[in-house]
């Protein structure tokens, strides 16, 4: 009951910060501290929101769909990963570091690269994507799985279980935690990989229309577009919480 | 007809000597305690009788069959419960029989007739982190002989409990084992828990650890609750006390 009363108050506080933000926003805008065409007002950019609302939703269709695709593959491959250098050391010790420097590449170098490797099409896009999720997921899973109780896995084998058995029964299920938590980043960065891979050739998604606007200067849209994608990556992050909610459920109130 | 019995068993780490030349023998329905200081190699000794390390020198035999440095065969109870957190009580006492090859379903079935027993019932659907610490070590012990009918190890799997909790896992324990006729080595540092529960105590003592005495406790079982307060268990006490302090 407590805890509930908590969690509220801590809402109460986060929207009240929104609103005070919003409120200032308004005022500097509509007191013309700012020039209009550069900061439009919260108003402004609701409104181009609603007006651009048809072809925003065409656009988060196929960003979200590249998204997804893209997630799910680098979900796979950076599971895989962890299965794999968990269970052979030698690969281990040969591909970890080569994985942590892939990630020391800006997804931003190696876009343009990947666009004219594969084309325009939905191609390039995914491979990005897969690129900047498959890392968060690889490193969290198999820190999962290498933290795993040596005294249960011991217990495990005397009782006779086999290696695949005690990754079964202790590492797989122990490392759920970590995967989830690695997941909501990669579902972050997804939708950021996603959005960026467009604004360097592409036909739809929301980067090409985020492009699009900039050449225009309407920074009312430009705006309405920024919200919209960080909506999207919170409402991934959402559907992952809930989704480990329903996975784990012997997790449930466990800060009572 | 299930014994166990460790022949000449030493074991070093890093040229160090732990255990040197242990022999034991642990009859069918026995409960023998091995009584030693913190460190003195009662946990190497376990894990060469479990099998998960091969001793330097000596053998394990299980019913005549040598089971030296093979695990699957033996399996054990520590202090520390090793309930999976995620597997309710019920999947978690059948985790053995699982790892044994049954099927989900008919190892749920058999270890339901159990939790009466063990005095778990109503737990079977929970997760071990609703359960207090005495209910988890009952089903620690439960999945240890859902494992095994014939012979456990137990390392001190009443020390992390406080006073009162460890006194009426006493009661719970000694009358269980009645029930299943378990053969049970069982580890301890405790003076006290070890006349009070075993048939037989062994001694083991010294750096590299060896037994060095083999005490009897003829008090009949089933042990009235207060055994703990009388003359002989005193007498008992003050026997291994003399012995411990000069080898």
């Amino acid at each position: 009951m407590k805890r509930k009363l908590q969690s509220i108050t801590f809402r109460i506080n986060t929207v009240a910060a929104i609103a005070v933000i919003l409120v200032i926003w308004q005022t500097v805008s509509a007191l013309g501290i700012v020039p209009g065409y550069m900061l439009p007002s919260p108003v402004e950019v609701f409104w181009a929101f609603v007006r651009e609302f048809p072809l925003l939703m065409e656009n988060s269709r196929v960003t979200l769909l590249e998204a997804l695709i893209g997630l799910l593959c680098g979900v796979g491959v950076g599971f895989v990963m962890a299965v794999l250098m968990d269970r052979f050391e030698a690969l281990y010790q040969a591909f970890y570091p080569l994985v942590v420097l892939t990630q020391t590449i800006p997804t931003v170098a190696i876009a343009p690269l990947l666009v004219l490797w594969f084309g325009y099409e939905m191609m390039p896009k995914i491979i990005l994507i897969i690129i900047a999720t498959f890392f968060p997921i690889t490193v969290g899973v198999l820190e999962g799985f290498r933290s795993a109780d040596k005294d249960t896995m011991n217990l495990l084998r005397s009782m006779g279980a086999t290696k695949f058995q005690i990754f079964r029964y202790v590492k797989l299920p122990g490392a759920m935690g970590q995967f989830f938590s690695s997941l909501r980043i990669s579902a972050a960065y997804s939708v950021v990989g996603a959005v960026i891979s467009e604004w360097l050739g592409g036909f739809s998604g929301l980067g090409v229309y985020m492009t699009r606007v900039k050449k225009a200067f309407a920074f009312d849209k430009m705006f309405a577009v920024i919200f919209l994608i960080s909506f999207i990556s919170l409402l991934l992050m959402k559907l992952v919480d809930y989704m480990q909610k329903k996975c784990m459920p012997w997790e449930d109130g466990n800060h009572e | 007809m299930s014994e166990l019995v460790v022949k000449n068993v030493s074991k070093s780490f890093d040229n160090r000597k732990i255990i040197q030349d242990i022999n034991i023998t642990l009859h069918d329905g026995e409960l023998v305690c091995l009584l030693g200081m913190s460190g003195g190699g009662k946990t190497t000794l376990f894990n060469v009788i479990s099998g998960l390390t091969v001793p330097d020198e000596g053998e394990v035999f299980l019913d005549g069959e040598e089971i030296t440095g093979k695990p699957g065969k033996i399996s054990y109870m520590l202090q520390k419960d090793l309930l999976l957190p995620y597997r309710t009580i019920e999947d978690n006492v059948a985790l053995p029989l699982l790892i044994k090859g049954m099927k989900k379903k008919e190892a749920r079935a058999s270890v339901a007739a159990y939790f009466q027993e063990f005095g778990l019932e109503g737990t079977e659907k929970k997760y071990p982190r609703q359960l207090s610490g005495g209910m988890r070590q009952r089903a620690a012990l439960m999945r240890t002989y859902m494992f095994s009918r014939n012979v456990a190890l137990l390392d001190e799997p009443f020390s992390a409990l406080d006073t009162i909790t460890k006194g009426s896992m006493h009661k719970w324990y000694l009358n269980i084992m009645e029930q299943i006729r378990l053969s049970t080595l069982f580890i301890t540092h405790d003076i006290d828990e070890a006349v009070l529960l075993s048939d037989r105590i062994y001694l083991l003592t010294g750096s590299p650890g060896e037994i060095t005495h083999e005490i009897v406790i003829k008090e009949p079982k089933p042990r009235k609750g207060d055994f703990n307060l009388t003359e002989e268990f005193l007498a008992y006490k003050r026997r291994i006390l003399e012995r411990i302090g000069e080898p």
